[in-house]
């Protein structure tokens, strides 16, 4: 990709800072993408561990019928805080706000985001948004209890801290839309001589079309919530049934925001993905053009099917048909991204090392949940299906078994790059098998429960689910073991895991090509792309790890 | 400082792009008329199903202030370009002047938006107002959607004066130059959607009845 321009050994940003201070404010005011990517990892992984937690003593509560460890109050503030802070504080800015960061200006061969200081802002804002959330725990009044939709009417009902958690999540969407205006601008502005759209990595493709949805869908959720925070202080009737409001309206404008966040949060796993796949099939993508363009076309498609999630809401016929079609319209991107990905691997020389493995449990795990998904889209099946387990199950193995499984691939994929360390491989391999096996308990029988008609969101249950239950508790036991060896032996790496080299892996995109750490400022010079993002012919000539 | 800091400091390169910059707020500008979108597009679903108590309700806003702000905002608007034009021509005072005009034109709008705003609540029409339940549930919608959207406006245009102030405090420090006004422009940018804004709130709730 860049031709003679590989830096030489310099100063990793660890050790130079980007201000005149040194110490922990040299991290706290830094402007360095990378930093402030890194800041963004122990934030959010912090989020993350919480966000499990919650789910876990969640499952405990439903290891027997009726009450076990908590009552159901405390049970629906868990199942809201699981849902605002997994899907706010963890799936959302995870892969854009971490890897995003890192790696976007280093694959782009830029030395920078556009806006470095708005980028420290993001951070801050961000922060800002999860401690409000975590403030709205503890003041009077209890925490937000009304599941991570926030529904009206009742979230106008309640007298639980909605009002402030809502704010919190209006705090972190702009935080997520300057994160995306900072992108767009970074890849049209920065992009290194000879790096034209078409050599421009798949996970920068992927990370430019989610900054779009960022940009676009945002504001929308942004002002439907604090519609309904107006709504609890003022009460002006917007969408309050007895004034005169329509909750329907509500439903709409939410979904016009939150399902395009889907795919805010699927779409950069899904480039995390075609770059591993690459990397280990030392093979260059089959389909670079389609898989670079499906991006775009979910990012488009995926903001008129809204309204699948309201088929039992009250919405005409007609246009339950409509979006029932349209939910199935973008399902075709996502097919010719899995294709292409199983295509590259035809023939290709195929290194099964821990991140292709995460990845094929990706590709697993995530057809399951897209499959599912269609189910859900039919609006036959949907009725039956609405509001019970199998839509949990859904959900959770697309968000979850899709980009939470490549949260960790990438993690494990540029790990070595990022700090400098290598972690310990065979952990690693092992960890990939339970968390597979961890996951399916935990999730699988949910499908089943749901299709037999176990309502979501339920504290207690009959008990001819007992058994079921019983099986995805023990699921939770394992993969949240599983996720604390992860975060056990990474963390061990980082203090003494031996030191890892500049292309451990044999990756050929920029980020491949300067020392692992990087080094301050990516790049000694600004390198000029003549080859393609994956064209393998370079590697004879770069060192990497045989 | 040390003298690695030192070098690492001599090192970083002073990035500046005016094109990139202005691309950022055009986006971030984009993104406001989103959430602005997010309520018309309730007014416009309401006013669909209340067309008629929408009609009523309007008829007691006061055009004549509404006409008046209008009035105000385009001039301001104006103002804040001339504004520009004059950094560009390297007339540092004028284009002082020009904001402090632009300024004091905002500080009128919220004025008069102020003696509008007393006088609906002087009339018992606010929101949960016993008044205001009376009536039909059109009506009431209209009202909320009126200080809302209004409401909203109003904040943007405080935080435009608040930025505003900050240019004229950059242009008197030297900051702003005739070489480097990216900051002034995007200034500049802002103020003009807060006034297309308005453009469009006036005729939805003053004009049609």
């Amino acid at each position: 990709m860049a031709n003679g321009t590989i830096a030489i050994a310099e100063k990793s940003f660890y050790e130079v800072s980007t201000n005149e201070h040194s110490g922990i404010l040299s991290w706290l005011l830094t402007t360095d993408h990378k930093r402030i990517g890194i800041m963004y990892l122990v934030t959010i992984a912090f989020f993350f561990l919480v966000g499990a937690t919650i789910g876990l003593l969640m499952r405990l509560e439903l290891l027997t019928p009726g009450r076990t460890i908590m009552g159901a109050q405390t049970y629906n503030t868990l199942f809201t805080l699981h849902g605002v802070i997994m899907i706010f504080l963890f799936i959302i800015p995870g892969l854009p706000a971490i890897f995003g960061n890192f790696f976007l200006p280093i694959q782009i061969g830029a030395r920078d985001v556009a806006f470095p200081r708005l980028n420290l802002l993001s951070y801050y804002i961000y922060v800002t948004g999860a401690i409000l959330v975590l403030v709205s725990l503890f003041l009077p009044g209890g925490p937000i209890d009304t599941g991570w939709t926030f529904y009206i009417p009742y979230s106008v009902r309640t007298g639980t801290n909605v009002s402030l958690a809502l704010f919190a999540a209006f705090i972190l969407g702009l935080s997520s839309i300057l994160t995306g205006i900072n992108f767009v601008t970074t890849v049209h502005r920065l992009r290194a001589p000879g790096m034209s759209w078409f050599k421009m990595p798949l996970f920068v493709w992927a990370t430019y079309a989610t900054a779009w949805i960022q940009i676009i869908a945002t504001p929308v959720v942004g002002i439907t919530i604090l519609l309904v925070v107006i709504e609890r202080t003022f009460g002006v009737g917007i969408f309050d049934p007895a004034l005169g409001g329509d909750p329907i309206l509500y439903q709409h404008m939410f979904w016009i925001y939150s399902h395009p966040a889907v795919y805010i949060m699927i779409l950069p796993a899904m480039g995390v993905v075609s770059e591993i796949i690459t990397t280990f099939c030392r093979r260059t993508i089959f389909g670079y053009v389609p898989i670079a363009m499906s991006s775009l076309a979910i990012a488009f498609v995926g903001y008129l099917v809204w309204a699948h999630h309201m088929f039992v809401s009250g919405m005409s016929d007609t246009a339950a048909w409509i979006f029932s079609l349209l939910t199935f319209i973008v399902a075709l991107p996502s097919g010719v991204k899995i294709f292409n990905w199983v295509a590259t691997m035809y023939k290709g020389s195929i290194d099964p090392q821990v991140p292709f493995l995460w990845v094929m449990n990706f590709i697993f795990l995530f057809s399951i949940g897209g499959l599912s998904g269609l189910v859900l889209g039919s609006l036959a099946t949907d009725v039956h299906l609405t509001d019970t387990y199998f839509v949990v199950a859904h959900f959770h193995y697309v968000m979850f078994g899709g980009t939470g499984t490549i949260f960790f691939g990438a993690m494990h994929y540029w790990f070595p790059k990022m700090f400098g360390k290598m972690y310990n491989k065979k952990f690693a391999t092992i960890s990939v098998i339970t968390f597979f096996i961890g996951f399916n308990m935990l999730y699988f029988p949910k499908f089943i429960m749901g299709y037999m008609g176990m309502p979501r969101r339920y504290y207690d249950y009959l008990p001819k689910f007992a058994h079921l239950q019983e099986i995805s508790t023990i699921g939770s036991w394992i993969l949240v073991g599983t996720i604390f060896f992860i975060t056990g032996y990474l963390l061990y790496a980082l203090k003494k895991g031996p030191k890892a080299s500049s292309n451990p892996w044999g990756g050929v995109t920029l980020e491949w090509h300067i020392p692992s750490p990087p080094p301050m400022e990516n790049f000694k010079e600004i390198p000029t792309i003549t080859h393609e993002p994956y064209d393998f012919s370079q590697l004879k000539e770069m060192e990497y790890d045989k | 400082m040390t003298n690695s800091q030192q070098a690492a400091a001599n090192l970083h390169h002073v990035h500046r792009d005016d094109v990139g910059a202005r691309m950022g707020m055009w986006l971030f500008l984009f993104t406001e008329v989103l959430l602005f979108g997010g309520l018309f597009l309730a007014y416009s679903v309401y006013r669909y199903d209340y067309h008629e108590q929408f009609r009523l309700a309007a008829m007691d806003l006061n055009t004549g202030i509404g006409t008046l702000n209008t009035i105000i905002l385009l001039t301001s608007s104006l103002t804040v370009a001339l504004s520009i034009a004059a950094m560009q021509k390297n007339n540092k005072f004028l284009s002082m002047v020009m904001l402090f005009f632009t300024l004091a034109l905002a500080l009128f709008f919220m004025i008069n938006k102020y003696f509008e705003w007393s006088g609906h609540i002087a009339e018992g029409l606010y929101p949960k107002s016993p008044e205001l339940l009376n009536m039909k549930n059109g009506e009431i919608i209209f009202y909320g959607l009126y200080y809302v959207m209004t409401g909203l406006h109003g904040l943007h245009v405080l935080i435009g004066m608040v930025v505003l102030s900050f240019m004229l405090f950059f242009i008197a420090k030297g900051k702003i130059t005739p070489e480097n006004y990216v900051k002034l422009e995007n200034a500049g940018l802002y103020w003009h959607l807060v006034d297309l804004i308005w453009i469009f709130l006036f005729p939805l709730f003053y004009l049609i009845h």
